[in-house]
């Protein structure tokens, strides 16, 4: 039984080195790069096939001028990815569960976006903040709720990743904690319990991807606005 | 059949003989170059052994993610041994 269910999002550290740097570290050694071969092995193929798809799929909506976020919109989905499917894995710290570093993910790409609006189309940009065919009256409200809402925007894009990673493994903990308490003298409910806990992993995995994809989506989304 | 002589430093770990160890613990490499390349040197060898092959298969990265598993437990084992089935023994 743990004491603190917490405990499990505050990273540990041995002979000074905390367990996030190297949990942070882990994606780049499952991802080994191509090189000058005719074939390569099959993981990299796979990987290979796997990134070519998904940066198809994310260039699509976008604009010539935007292409040069290619690379750091898919390296930020593998990333993202690799390190919330970690997590799954026992015993180890996924680092996704901090805020502070999905706010240091969305807040500088974020703002990158906005800049990059404000100096090539500063009128267009501006354009955002008031959404076509609104009577005139509401106007000055509207804008005052657009602008609150463009602010918001990495807040929420932060907040959504933390928060969905550590409900999904706070969630994984308590069920499994209630099947093992009840396994001695109530083995059906166990039996149940487990089976919930089951249905909870597949979701977690499916949760884990979806949350990094979804974070990227939107930054190309607001790319798109903007560029 | 003789091993050809060989100088000490450039031996690997389990061709040394047991009275030789200190000598080739000192003249180690153990500037951060030389930690690097050593880390690197493992890692080639690892690779080229089980994913850089023509069928790979689960087998190479589950190892490694295993491993990974075994380091994180190594890395909390301080905060999980405060962990029990039961208030009091």
């Amino acid at each position: 039984m743990m004491l603190n269910f917490f405990d499990q999002f505050a990273s540990q550290s041995l002979l000074g080195i905390p367990l996030i740097a190297i949990a942070m570290l882990v994606p780049w050694l499952l991802f080994p790069s191509p090189y000058k071969r005719w074939l390569n092995n099959r993981l990299i193929t796979f990987q290979y096939w796997f990134i070519s798809r998904a940066t198809n799929q994310l260039m699509l909506p976008l604009n010539i001028n935007a292409h040069k976020w290619a690379l750091i919109l898919v390296a930020l989905l593998l990333f993202l990815i690799t390190l919330n499917l970690l997590g799954l894995l026992p015993y180890t710290f996924t680092p996704t569960t901090q805020l502070s570093m999905n706010m240091a993910l969305a807040v500088p790409l974020w703002l990158a976006t906005v800049l990059i609006g404000m100096r090539n189309q500063p009128t267009h940009s501006m354009a955002h903040l008031l959404p076509e065919g609104t009577p005139t009256l509401l106007i000055p409200i509207l804008i005052i709720i657009e602008t609150i809402s463009l602010f918001i925007r990495p807040l929420a894009l932060g907040v959504r990743l933390t928060a969905n990673l550590t409900a999904g493994h706070l969630l994984i903990q308590l069920i499994s904690t209630a099947t093992f308490v009840m396994l001695s003298f109530m083995p059906t409910i166990a039996m149940l319990t487990f089976i919930v806990l089951a249905l909870l992993t597949l979701l977690e995995i499916a949760v884990a991807m979806i949350q990094a994809y979804v974070f990227v989506l939107l930054l190309s989304l607001y790319l798109q606005e903007n560029v | 059949m003789a091993d050809k002589p060989v100088t000490i430093a450039q031996k690997r770990l389990l061709d040394v003989k047991l009275a030789e160890l200190p000598t080739w613990m000192t003249s180690c490499d153990f500037t951060p170059n030389g930690i690097l390349s050593a880390m690197r040197r493992g890692h080639d060898r690892y690779y080229n052994k089980y994913i850089n092959v023509k069928k790979g298969g689960i087998g190479g990265i589950s190892m490694l993610l295993a491993g990974y598993v075994i380091l994180s437990y190594i890395w909390e084992y301080d905060h999980i041994k405060h962990d029990r089935w039961r208030k009091y023994h």
